[in-house]
C-alpha cells in the first residue's frame, strides 16, 4: 500500500503539461437483446487542472456513460469499448491493467453520483465509509481512518461531525448526504472529480449551497471538475466551458458565457428557447418537437435531423462533423466548435 | 474492467409500468422546467404495459417454452389419459406380468416401462396418475389464490386493526408446518380423495399468498394513481379490482404458479405416507410407496413414476421461475 | 432496539396461543374417536372407555379441555399419552435426535448453500452458474422421499458406504446420509436465494459507488456486498430450522431415526392425540423463538430497522 502511495505521489509532483484529462473518438456500446445500442459515437473533450467542464444532456445522449467509461466503472458486458482513448496525464487508461486502473480510482479521479441515498451503503456508518477510502488506499488503521472521516464531515460542513461519524446514511438529510458523497470524493485529494448530476436529487434551495460547495472545494484544491447535468440552470455559475451532447456526440462546445448568448447549434438553440423568461409572459413556451432518437436504430445522417427547424436534405445523408466555430471574418473564436453545417446561420438567428 | 459490476447497473430497458404516456407527461413538463427529458435511451416508441412486456419477454425464454409445452402435455394426460395410452391401469395380472422388466421396443403399450408389483401397467398407471396430480395442484392453487388473495387483499387495503388482526391469523396458520397439518387433518377422513387432500392443503396453504397480496397492495396503496382515484371519488369496490387489483397481482402469480409445483409434491408425499390418495385413485405418490418394497429387485417399478412426478413439479417451477423474471426488470 | 424486541415479543404471545389452539382443535375435535381406536378389532366396554374419556378430560367441551392442558402446559406438564407414558419423557427420547438430525441439516444447507449461492451470484451466466442453477432445479423438483431412496441407492446399496437405515439414533455420523436428504430441499432455496439477493445488490448504485471508491473487489464482496445479500437469506434460514424439524417425518421414516418424525406420524396414525399436541407444540415453540431470533439478527444487520 505504502509504495502505491508513493509511486502516485511522485507522479503527482512530476511537471505535466498538457490536458489532465483527454478524452479522444470515445466509442462506446451495450449489447442488448435488442441488438447494438450505440451509446457514445465518438466523443472528444479535454479538461485542465482547475477548470470545469459541464457536460450537457439528456438522458441517453450518452453524457453518464462517457464519464463512466472514465471511471472504468461502466459493466462490461453488456458494454464494449470498440474505439477510442480515455488519457489521464498523458497515458490512455483504456490500455492499463485492472490493478493499476483501481489505483486511480478514487484516488486520482473521484466521482459524485446524483443519488445519494442509495449510493451510500445503507448498512455501513458514514464514517466507515469515509474512512474506507484512506484503509484501501494509503492502509490506515480503523482509528486513524475514523479521524480522518470526522475531518471530511468537518470540511464539508456537516454539523456536529464527531457525534455524527457512526450514524447511517438513513439518518441524514439529503443535501448532508449529499455534502457526504462529495466529502467521499474529496478524501484523497483526486486531480479530477465527475461530478454526475450531484444536485438534481436535492431541494433548489439546497441545490445551490451544494453546488457552491463543490465549487469552492473545487478552487481550494486546483481540481478538474467534470459536471454533467442535464440542467441548465447549475451550469451557468460553475462551468468555466460546456460540452453539450447528443445521441451519443458532442454537437457543440463554447466557453460558457458564449453558448448562453449565441449558441451556434439548433439544438442548443432549442434548449435555450425551452426556458421559461420572464419577458416572454403570456407567450406560448417553446418545445423542441419530436422525442430523442432510438440508441438502437439513430438516424442517418445528423441525429437531430428529425427534430430540427432547419433540416435539409444534407442533414439527413450526411454526419456534420465538429466544426470550428469563428466569426463572419474569420476571426477565430477559441474553444468554440458546432456540429451543425449550418452554424454560421444559426450562429446569427435571433 | 470494473470489477465487482458485473451486472448492468445501465439498464437499457425501461421500466414495465412506466408507459409511453408516462415519458411523453415527464417530457412535457421538463421542457417547460427548462431542464431536459429524462427518459429512455432504447426502445421508447412502443407503448408497452406490465404485461405485454412480460409477455414479449416470455415467449423468447426457452425454459418457458419448455415448461409450457411439458404442462399443456401433462393437462391433455389428465383429461384425456385414455388417448395415450391403450392399456387399463388398473387391470392386474400376476400371473404374467409380476414386475416384469420393461420392454423398450413397447412404444406407448401396456408394457413399455414394465409392470409393478400387482401385474398392472406402470406407464398406464403414470399416464392416469397424471390426473390426482394435476387436479390437486390446480385447485388447491386456485383455492389459496381466492382465499389468501382477498384475506391479503382485505389487510393491505384497510390496515390498522383489520390489518393486525388478520396478519396475527396468518401469522398463527404459519406456525404449522404444511405436511404436519396436513397429515392432522387428513387423518380425520376415513375415505380421502382429491377433494379432502384439496380441502387440507387449502385451508393451511392460503397463508403464503395472503402475506405476498398484503404486501403488494401496501405498495400500489401508495401509488399516485390509486390517491387519485380516490380523490375522485372511486368506492372501495372500484379502487381495490380495478386499480389496486391489476397492479399488485403480478407476485402473487409469480408465487403461485411455484406453489403449485410444491402442492403437487405434497400431495405425492401425503399419499406416499399412507395419508393422502387412496385406492382407486391412481396416485404417483401410492405408487412410489408401494414400489419402495420392491426396489432392489424392481428399481423402475419405482423410477417412472417418480420421474414423472418430478418432472411434473419441475415443469411448474420452471414456469413460475420464468414468469418471476420477466415480470420483475430488477432481475433481468 | 428495546422496544422493538419487547413489540416482536408481544405479538408472539397471541400466535403462540392461536397455534396450539388451532392445532388443538383439528386434534380434538375432526372426527374419528382415538379411544375407541385403541380398542383396535376389539368392542370397547361402554363404561372402560368413559372412565378413560373422563381420566384424559375428553368428555368436557373442547374449550375446557384446551385450558386444562394450557394450564398443566405451564408447569411443565405436557399430559400423558394413551399408552399411559408422560408425554415429556416420550419427547424427551425423541428430541435429541431430531435436534442433532436438524442441525447436521442446518449446517449442511447453509455452508454449501452460501457457498454455492455466492458462486453462482458473482458469476453470473458462467458454466458454474448455469450448474448450480439446473443442480437446485433438480433438487427442487425430486420430492423427499424420491431423493431419499436415491441417497439409499447409491450410498448404501451400491457403494455401501452407509447401511441403507440408520442403526443406532444417537450416532451422529449414521445420521450424516439423511441429514443431507433433509436439507437438501432448503439447500437449493439457501443457494437461489443467495444468488438471486447478490445478483440484486450487484446492480445497486453503492456497489458502484464501492467499485468507484478504487476498492479491491475482496473488500467490495466481502464488506459491502455480503452483508447486504445475507439480510434475505438470514430470514429464510431462521424459519427454516422448525420447517426441518417438521418436516423431518418423511426422513425420519425413511432412514429409521428414531426421532420426533417418526413417533409423531405414529401418533398421528393412531390418534394419540395427547403426543401430538405435545410434540406440535414444542415445534410451534421452535418455530416462534427462531423468527424472534431472525428479527432480531435482522436488526443487527440493517440499521434501518434498529432505528425506525
Amino acid at each position: 500500500m505504502t509504495t502505491a502511495v508513493d509511486s502516485t505521489r511522485s507522479k503527482r509532483d512530476a511537471p505535466y503539461e498538457g490536458p489532465l484529462l483527454d478524452v479522444r473518438d470515445l466509442h462506446v456500446e451495450f449489447v442488448t437483446r435488442d441488438g447494438v445500442a450505440k451509446a457514445v459515437n465518438g466523443v472528444d473533450y479535454s479538461v485542465r487542472a482547475g477548470e470545469t467542464l459541464a457536460v450537457l444532456g439528456e438522458s441517453g445522449s450518452g453524457k453518464s456513460v462517457t464519464a463512466q467509461a472514465i471511471m472504468g466503472i461502466l459493466d462490461m458486458p453488456p458494454a464494449r469499448i470498440p474505439r477510442g482513448e480515455i488519457r489521464f496525464r498523458g497515458r490512455d487508461m483504456l490500455k492499463m491493467g485492472k490493478e493499476e486502473r483501481r489505483k486511480i480510482r478514487g484516488q486520482e479521479i473521484a466521482m459524485i453520483f446524483q443519488d445519494a441515498l442509495s449510493s451510500l451503503n445503507p448498512v455501513l456508518s458514514v464514517g466507515f465509509q469515509l474512512g474506507e477510502m484512506f484503509r484501501a488506499h494509503q492502509g490506515a488503521s480503523r482509528k486513524e481512518a475514523r479521524d480522518k472521516a470526522v475531518e471530511l464531515m468537518d470540511r464539508v460542513r456537516i454539523p456536529a461531525a464527531k457525534q455524527r461519524v457512526n450514524d447511517y446514511p438513513h439518518q441524514f438529510s439529503g443535501g448532508m448526504r449529499q455534502r457526504i458523497m462529495i466529502a467521499m470524493a474529496l478524501a484523497l485529494e483526486p486531480d479530477l472529480i465527475i461530478a454526475d448530476e450531484p444536485t438534481t436529487a436535492l431541494d433548489v434551495t439546497v441545490q445551490a449551497q451544494v453546488m457552491d460547495l463543490l465549487a469552492e472545494l473545487q478552487a481550494e484544491y486546483n481540481m478538474g471538475l467534470i459536471l454533467i447535468t442535464h440542467d441548465l440552470g447549475v451550469v451557468a455559475d460553475v462551468a468555466d466551458k460546456i460540452a453539450v451532447m447528443y445521441a451519443g456526440r458532442i454537437v457543440e462546445t463554447a466557453p460558457v458565457h458564449e453558448l448562453y448568448a449565441r449558441p451556434a447549434h439548433p439544438y442548443t438553440r432549442g434548449l435555450l428557447d425551452s426556458i421559461p423568461r420572464l419577458d416572454q409572459k403570456g407567450q406560448e413556451l417553446y418545445a423542441i418537437k419530436g422525442l430523442p432518437p432510438n440508441l438502437l436504430r439513430i438516424p442517418k445522417g445528423c441525429a437531430f435531423n428529425p427534430r430540427c427547424p432547419r433540416a435539409q436534405d444534407r442533414c439527413r445523408a450526411e454526419v456534420p462533423e465538429l466544426y470550428p466555430v469563428t466569426e463572419d471574418d474569420g476571426a477565430p473564436l477559441a474553444g468554440r466548435g458546432s456540429a451543425c453545417f449550418f452554424w454560421k446561420e444559426t450562429l446569427h438567428d435571433r | 474492467m470494473p470489477d465487482v459490476h458485473d451486472e448492468n447497473s445501465y439498464e437499457p430497458h425501461p421500466k414495465p409500468g412506466v408507459s409511453h404516456l408516462d415519458y411523453a407527461g415527464e417530457q412535457g413538463m421538463a421542457v417547460e422546467q427548462g431542464t431536459l427529458v429524462e427518459a429512455d435511451p432504447v426502445k421508447r416508441e412502443e407503448a408497452r404495459s406490465l404485461w405485454g412486456d412480460a409477455w414479449r419477454d416470455l415467449r423468447r425464454r426457452p425454459i418457458f417454452l419448455i415448461s409450457a409445452v411439458l404442462i399443456l402435455l401433462l393437462v391433455v394426460m389428465a383429461i384425456f389419459p385414455w388417448a395415450f395410452t391403450d392399456a387399463d391401469p388398473r387391470k392386474a395380472d400376476l400371473v404374467h406380468n409380476y414386475l416384469r422388466r420393461p420392454d423398450w421396443t413397447d412404444f406407448f403399450g401396456a408394457g413399455w416401462f414394465g409392470y409393478d408389483g400387482q401385474g398392472r401397467s406402470i406407464y398406464a398407471r403414470v399416464v392416469y396418475g397424471a390426473r390426482a396430480s394435476i387436479t390437486v395442484g390446480i385447485c388447491v392453487t386456485l383455492a389459496v389464490t381466492v382465499l389468501g388473495g382477498l384475506t391479503g387483499m382485505v389487510a393491505g387495503y384497510f390496515g390498522g386493526g383489520i390489518d393486525a388482526v388478520i396478519s396475527r391469523i396468518i401469522d398463527i396458520f404459519f406456525g404449522i408446518p404444511l405436511l404436519l397439518g396436513a397429515l392432522v387433518l387428513l387423518n380425520a377422513f376415513t375415505t380421502r380423495t382429491v377433494w379432502s387432500v384439496v380441502i387440507a392443503l387449502g385451508v393451511l396453504g392460503w397463508t403464503q399468498i395472503a402475506r405476498v397480496m398484503r404486501g403488494a397492495v401496501l405498495t400500489v396503496k401508495q401509488a399516485d394513481y390509486v390517491v387519485a382515484g380516490r380523490a375522485l371519488g372511486a368506492g372501495t369496490g372500484r379502487l381495490m379490482f380495478r386499480h389496486i387489483l391489476p397492479n399488485a397481482i403480478a407476485p402473487v402469480i409469480v408465487v403461485a404458479t411455484i406453489a403449485l409445483g410444491g402442492y403437487i409434491a405434497t400431495e405425492a408425499t401425503l399419499s406416499f405416507l399412507g395419508i393422502g390418495l387412496q385406492d382407486p385413485t391412481i396416485s404417483w405418490g401410492i405408487d412410489i410407496s408401494s414400489a419402495q418394497k420392491v426396489i432392489r429387485t424392481a428399481p423402475f417399478a419405482l423410477f417412472f413414476p417418480a420421474a414423472a412426478l418430478s418432472v411434473t413439479v419441475l415443469a411448474f417451477i420452471m414456469l413460475g421461475d420464468a414468469v418471476r423474471d420477466a415480470l420483475d426488470p430488477k432481475l433481468r | 432496539m428495546g422496544s422493538y424486541v419487547l413489540r416482536r415479543v408481544l405479538q408472539m404471545i397471541p400466535v403462540f396461543f392461536g397455534t396450539t389452539l388451532l392445532i388443538f382443535l383439528m386434534v380434538y375435535t375432526l372426527p374419528g374417536d382415538p379411544v375407541t381406536a385403541l380398542f383396535g378389532e376389539k368392542a370397547a366396554d361402554p363404561a372402560v372407555v368413559a372412565s378413560i374419556k373422563h381420566q384424559y378430560y375428553l368428555d368436557q367441551p373442547v374449550w375446557k379441555q384446551y385450558l386444562h392442558y394450557m394450564g398443566n402446559l405451564f408447569q411443565g406438564d405436557f399430559g400423558t399419552s394413551f399408552t399411559g407414558r408422560p408425554v415429556s419423557d416420550i419427547m424427551a427420547n425423541a428430541f435429541p435426535v431430531t435436534i442433532r438430525l436438524a442441525l447436521l441439516a442446518f449446517v449442511f444447507e447453509l455452508v454449501l448453500g452460501l457457498a454455492l449461492g455466492l458462486v453462482s451470484g458473482l458469476r453470473r451466466g458462467s458454466i458454474q452458474d448455469t450448474l448450480v442453477l439446473v443442480l437446485t432445479l433438480v433438487v427442487i423438483s425430486i420430492p423427499v422421499f424420491v431423493l431419499a431412496y436415491i441417497a439409499q441407492t447409491i450410498f448404501a446399496t451400491n457403494l455401501g458406504w452407509v447401511t441403507p437405515t440408520v442403526q443406532d439414533s444417537r450416532d451422529l455420523s449414521q445420521l450424516i446420509l439423511p441429514a443431507i436428504v433433509l436439507g437438501s430441499l432448503s439447500l437449493a432455496y439457501v443457494a437461489r436465494l443467495t444468488r438471486t439477493s447478490i445478483g440484486e445488490n450487484l446492480r445497486a448504485d453503492y456497489i458502484r459507488t464501492a467499485v468507484a471508491k478504487g476498492l479491491p473487489r475482496r473488500t467490495i464482496v466481502s464488506r459491502h456486498l455480503l452483508r447486504n445479500s445475507l439480510i434475505p437469506v438470514v430470514t429464510f434460514l431462521g424459519t427454516d430450522l422448525g420447517a426441518l424439524m417438521g418436516g423431518a417425518i418423511v426422513t425420519e421414516g425413511i432412514f429409521n431415526v428414531q426421532g420426533v418424525g417418526n413417533v409423531l406420524y405414529r401418533a398421528i396414525n393412531q390418534k394419540e392425540g395427547p403426543t401430538v399436541v405435545g410434540i406440535v407444540t414444542v415445534l410451534v415453540i421452535v418455530y416462534l423463538v427462531a423468527s424472534l431470533l431472525v428479527d432480531l439478527l435482522y436488526a443487527v444487520l440493517d440499521p434501518r430497522i434498529r432505528y425506525a
